[in-house]
């Protein structure tokens, strides 16, 4: 930790902002540090970290200064979260002043509290691969690149920690050819993927060639295929952005569904289809809810909707209220009367569905009820 | 000459207390319609609420329907804020039911007795609503309390 400076937290020329991420809490080596949860900010140049209160209190370190950096997963419960690792190199003698004047260790650790470690982790991967720091005094190559390259004196803790990026490098290497044959996997995948759109466009056009039977088991298995790149809470971290994102994948993935059951599904429909498509990384109610809350400020075509009943609806927005309505009351003085069991099987709708049209119906004037041993029956309003 | 029931009678959700304010209010004020000319037709004057719920009034037996106690009560309620309902004990299981104000019985008595001159004349309450000259008048078979319900809003001297 005391290769951190303090800092003003502006950004010099040519230095940009690659990502930042909230919830981090720093670590010296393997005991916490003595600051408080903040803002990491990755750019170009530095890493930066400030005080989510104290906007005053910011550090920064610059990226020339990493030896290497590795993740370290999170484990079960509370106590461990998501971390990255950074090595660092020894303190330089002209280092401006920080908040510590000295430490044991010669890496730190980011606590990554509200997740967005993966997303972070990537960045920075980016960022040292590239170091854009570099770019515009090239001839000033530090002692950074040379140990990434050649073996150099193994001397002391560099040494060690040299020989330590060596072996990983040589086990990443490793990995990743016994992995080769899944990333030929994965592209074939995706292939798979849009070839059954396609063909699924190409039945909605030709409506009529296939029987009922079969499109409808087509469709299951498009469903079920899943979708290529689900958006998790560890890729986007928690919070808003993670929300907006997920409402976006969902106003793609719903549209066809809700079409076919006429413009509105439960909630409870949406959380079982959705979690069947992702198939791994599935969804929490609350997130789901949360992130349905968020459609129309993104102004996609749904819409969420809560009954006064309590039920909650996701419907399309060219969805009009009047119009089932409508329907629903000339469904009823067809049949003279119904039930909420006779209304959906006669419509293909759920149950619960039904019911809440035909209470708004009641409500709007044009139905009245009769509840007797029988069950609960539906009339035209004659009074 | 038998009691006409009303289109709503046969109709099963008017048997059902609607919670849709406006179709309520429409439906309730047929009920107290239904209920004031069936006690007209037959003559009731009492009705006890135990034994209404067996009434043909409230228990329609072709279309298997009924009123429940709680939608009954808010009947007779309606009728009581009308006027044309009284209570005769604190528990509400007995009213009386005046399918006439008790004005209108008087302005009809005092009509009658101006039309047969007899104004100024003394009469017993008994022979007003029973006597043989009252026959085929409207008022004749009126109950006792009525009658002279009826006398509190009309000056006789």
């Amino acid at each position: 930790m005391d290769r951190f400076a303090w800092t003003n937290g502006l950004l010099e020329m040519n230095e940009t902002l690659v990502i930042q991420q909230r919830g981090v809490k720093l670590y010296d080596g393997d005991d916490k540090a003595k600051l408080d949860v903040g803002v990491v900010l990755l750019t170009t140049h530095r890493l930066i970290w400030r005080d989510h209160k104290n906007h005053e209190c910011c550090i920064a370190l610059s990226l020339s200064q990493i030896i290497y950096f590795e993740e370290q997963a999170a484990g079960i419960g509370k106590r461990y979260v998501a971390k990255i690792v950074i090595h660092l190199y020894p303190v330089t003698a002209n280092k401006e002043p920080g908040p510590y004047q000295q430490s044991k260790f010669p890496y730190i650790k980011l606590s990554f509290k509200e997740h967005g470690q993966i997303e972070f982790f990537r960045r920075l991967t980016e960022e040292m691969t590239q170091k854009r720091w570099e770019t515009p005094v090239p001839q000033t190559i530090s002692t950074a690149t040379g140990s990434q390259t050649g073996k150099t004196r193994a001397v002391g803790i560099v040494g060690i920690e040299r020989k330590i990026e060596q072996k990983r490098k040589e086990t990443e290497q490793n990995i990743s050819e016994a992995f080769e044959d899944l990333s030929q996997l994965m592209v074939k995948a995706k292939e798979m993927v849009e070839l059954s759109r396609s063909i699924a466009n190409k039945i909605k056009d030709k409506h009529g060639d296939i029987t009922e039977d079969e499109t409808i088991r087509f469709k299951s298995y498009l469903l079920s295929m899943g979708i290529a790149n689900p958006v998790t809470r560890e890729t986007h971290g928690s919070g808003t952005n993670y929300h907006m994102q997920l409402a976006k994948q969902l106003g793609d993935m719903l549209l066809a569904p809700l079409e076919e059951r006429g413009g509105m599904m439960a909630l409870t429909e949406v959380y079982c289809l959705v979690n069947r498509a992702r198939g791994m990384e599935l969804l929490s109610p609350e997130d789901l809810v949360n992130a349905c809350k968020m459609f129309e400020s993104m102004q996609l075509p749904l819409r969420l909707r809560v009954f006064d009943s309590g039920v909650m609806v996701v419907q399309l927005q060219s969805h009009s209220e009047e119009e089932m309505i409508a329907s629903a009351l000339d469904n009823v003085t067809d049949k003279g009367s119904l039930t909420s069991e006779e209304f959906a099987k006669l419509l293909g709708l759920s149950v619960l569905l039904s019911k809440e049209r035909l209470l708004l119906a009641e409500k709007m004037g044009h139905l009245c009820r009769d509840d007797s041993v029988e069950g609960l029956r539906f009339y035209p309003n004659l009074f | 000459m038998s009691f006409e029931w009303p289109w709503q009678y046969n109709f099963p959700p008017f048997f059902t207390l609607q919670p849709n304010v406006d179709t309520r209010q429409k439906q309730l004020a047929a009920w107290c319609s239904l209920a004031l000319a069936y006690c007209r037709h037959h003559k009731l004057y009492t009705l006890d609420v135990m034994e209404s719920q067996e009434s043909p009034v409230f228990n329609n037996k072709k279309i298997e329907r009924k009123l429940s106690t709680e939608a009954i009560q808010v009947v007779f309620e309606e009728l009581r804020k009308k006027g044309n309902l009284d209570w005769l004990d604190k528990n509400k299981s007995r009213c009386l039911v005046m399918w006439r104000r008790p004005e209108e019985w008087g302005k009809l008595i005092y009509q009658w007795v101006s039309k047969v001159g007899m104004i100024n004349s003394v009469f017993t309450l008994y022979e007003l609503s029973n006597g043989d000259d009252t026959e085929g008048e409207e008022f004749h078979g009126l109950e006792e309390w009525i009658l002279l319900r009826s006398f509190k809003g009309v000056k006789f001297f």
